[in-house]
């Protein structure tokens, strides 16, 4: 492998990692603080990226169907909150999975209904559409390095609001002793709804940022909420920066994985990763609680 | 009493045939609904009932039973619906079917039920060889065809160096071998991507690297998408031609492609500009009922309804003569969408493959254009291994 290539494929790695991290940030907010499985991330994610290419067709501006995608999504996980998954907190992990993967199934079959099963166009604006010479011989596509730019300033943004404000204080009261936050004069409540809200909307903005180069279909969930859950494992679960540091591993990995190894083993090596990280550290990368 | 007892049974058997004759045909029409393989059941159920509708919604001039059901994409969902409609609602042919591998799950065990089946679509090599048998005919294609016929193309333009991608799995593994089959250049990479795999970033920095002078690949539905955007994006285009079989460039998935998809090539033996009056009479009908362009699925999906229809007119409707039904479909005659139709001796098509061109039609479409025709009459190698056994009931 030439310089060229290898600083090439060192780029893509870390743009996929960034990709997975955007996919994998609301995932672990919602695991990490509130002790809730939601498989419905993917479905979200997939309602971030429809409601986005509809309104970008429609309105023939990409910004405002991000913004609406965003918070349609944070709505509809407000909704799911208050309807329906709060009752599940205090419930089992399996109970959640149930429930979530009964979502996944009804998402998709309303998408479905709505959108028909032909998968949708989305566009990227001109300005992004095309690709720039990063070094004699590599046009990199601006719209990745697009995503790689989000990606870094969601992370930093999350990290500044959970650690260093007073929203990001009671998020963390709330989670580590519900019952004492409350006595203390935080509405528990209010910012559950809140951050879960926060979680939908991260699923939509990772949806919208993936729609103009994946393949905006139903379904276009469950491959990457896969991906998401290994990074969430990985990195720690409820670990902002874990999940950063698992994503841009991964993606890594699994960029070198499929260029210098067989098919067969090139597609698992994430897997073998993981494997091999949980027996080092059991609890992720970066563990949240002890 | 005995006596008695059988001549009521008998008078009851003769009511019974004398009934069959009018009672409804009945076909289980099993294909993939939901999952990001839905739009292919669809595509199907679409063009099989506007092939219904165009013979009046009889086949052979009798009423028509059409249960539908879900395989899900799973083999075993498809042969437990399979042998349900066999057993309990007793189909007389079974079709639908799009994925191979459900298609091996369902096929033996329905046919050896007697039940004919008819594949819209599934086009696996085991049928075709070996495992031919006198009740299964299909109406779409081999898997390994409009590969080769690719192949063919390039080799006949003098292309030299050519790069390869599929999934790892068995059709993108017959894709690749049948192209081959047709292809007498250099193979500079031959690449096998997981299922799932979203991003093509990595094997599209190899490809630039490995400076090819055309890519083929074979990634059907979603994955076909993934990798046609993110290739434009990369500026691969217009350094790289990409060649793919028809099924990587159809309506199911050029819609979502859109630009990126313009200037790529891919063989087929039908497309929605196809110049006869049939094609043309179902395209117009099919955008006026649902308001969009059919896919290649449709269309094979319509010519099956369109084919059970004539082999049955030809022997008054009488399904029930399992022989005879078999020697009418063998010879069947009828408007194909494709121009001409006939069956090999493994009860796989013969037909032409044309090249087609992703361009943009007069309404800003993304549409397949035919450019020329790569090679008239074309039959699929496994006919050789076929050796079929003479009709009976």
């Amino acid at each position: 492998m030439s310089l060229p290539l290898f600083l090439e494929q060192t780029l893509n790695g870390v743009q996929l990692g960034v990709m997975l991290f955007l996919m994998s940030a609301g995932l672990t907010l919602v695991f990490g603080i509130m002790n809730l499985i939601n498989l419905a991330h993917g479905a979200l994610y997939m309602l971030g990226a429809f409601i986005a290419a509809t309104v970008a067709e429609k309105s023939d501006s990409f910004l405002l169907g991000a913004l609406v995608a965003v918070l349609a999504t944070a709505a509809i996980g407000a909704l799911l909150e208050v309807a329906l998954l709060r009752r599940f907190y205090h419930r089992s992990h399996l109970d959640q999975v149930l429930v979530t993967f009964g979502l996944i199934l009804v998402f998709n079959q309303v998408t479905q209904l709505i959108w028909g099963a032909v998968p949708m166009r989305f566009n990227l604006p001109d300005s992004v559409a095309g690709s720039i010479e990063l070094f004699p011989g590599l046009n990199y596509p601006v719209f990745r390095l697009v995503i790689l730019g989000v990606g870094l300033v969601v992370g930093l943004l999350l990290y500044v609001m959970i650690m260093r404000t007073r929203i990001g204080m009671w998020v963390r009261a709330g989670a580590s002793n519900r019952a004492m936050a409350s006595a203390i004069g935080v509405n528990v409540e209010m910012v559950f709804i809140g951050v879960f809200a926060a979680g939908a909307a991260l699923a939509g903005l990772a949806g919208l940022m993936a729609g103009p180069i994946l393949a905006v279909q139903v379904g276009m969930g469950e491959p990457v909420l896969i991906l998401a859950l290994v990074v969430t494992v990985i990195g720690g679960i409820g670990s902002i920066n874990g999940a950063l540091v698992a994503a841009i591993m991964i993606g890594l990995i699994d960029t070198f994985g499929r260029v210098l190894l067989s098919p067969a083993l090139g597609s698992m090596v994430i897997f073998l990763a993981m494997a091999v990280i949980l027996a080092w550290k059991p609890k992720g990368l970066f563990p949240v609680h002890g | 009493m005995r006596r008695l007892l059988l001549a009521a049974t008998m008078a009851a058997g003769i009511s019974v045939s004398a009934n069959a004759a009018d009672a409804p045909i009945k076909i289980g029409f099993i294909s993939t609904f939901s999952g990001p393989g839905g739009v292919l059941g669809q595509e199907l159920l679409d063009g099989f009932n506007l092939g219904l509708e165009s013979t009046g919604g009889t086949l052979g001039g009798r009423k028509v039973e059409v249960i539908q059901a879900d395989d899900q994409a799973k083999p075993d969902v498809g042969r437990q619906l399979a042998d349900k409609m066999v057993e309990s609602d007793h189909v007389q042919i079974l079709t639908g079917v799009n994925f191979s591998n459900v298609m091996l799950a369902i096929a033996k065990p329905a046919l050896d039920a007697g039940v004919f089946v008819i594949s819209p679509n599934a086009g696996q090599s085991q049928q075709a060889g070996k495992m031919c048998h006198p009740h299964y005919f299909s109406t779409s294609f081999q898997n390994d065809v409009p590969a080769e016929a690719i192949g063919m193309y390039m080799t006949h333009k003098g292309i030299k160096r050519v790069y390869l991608l599929a999934p790892n799995y068995p059709a993108g593994k017959d894709s690749l071998a049948g192209f081959k089959m047709g292809f007498k250049g250099e193979v500079v990479g031959e690449v096998y991507t997981g299922f799932t795999q979203l991003d093509y970033a990595a094997e599209i920095a190899q490809i630039r690297a490995a400076k090819p002078d055309a890519v083929y690949f074979f990634y059907p539905g979603g994955l076909g998408i993934n990798f046609v955007k993110q290739y434009a994006q990369a500026g691969m285009k217009t350094e790289v031609p990409l060649f793919g079989p028809s099924f990587s460039f159809d309506q199911t998935v050029l819609p979502a492609m859109g630009d990126a998809a313009l200037g790529a090539y891919a063989s087929a033996f039908w497309n929605e500009h196809y110049d006869n009056a049939a094609s043309k009479k179902f395209v117009t009908d099919f955008e006026a009922k649902y308001h969009r362009l059919p896919a290649p699925y449709a269309a094979q999906a319509y010519d099956t309804a369109r084919m059970i229809d004539a082999a049955l007119k030809s022997i008054g409707g009488k399904i029930e003569d399992k022989a005879a039904f078999q020697k009418a479909l063998e010879t069947v005659k009828f408007d194909s969408v494709r121009g001409k139709f006939r069956f090999n001796t493994n009860h796989y098509p013969i037909q032409d493959y044309y090249l087609t061109e992703a361009v943009k039609d007069d309404k800003g479409r993304v549409v397949m254009n035919m450019k020329e025709l790569i090679a008239a009459d074309l039959a699929d190698p496994y006919v050789q291994d076929c050796h079929m056994p003479a009709a009976t009931n």
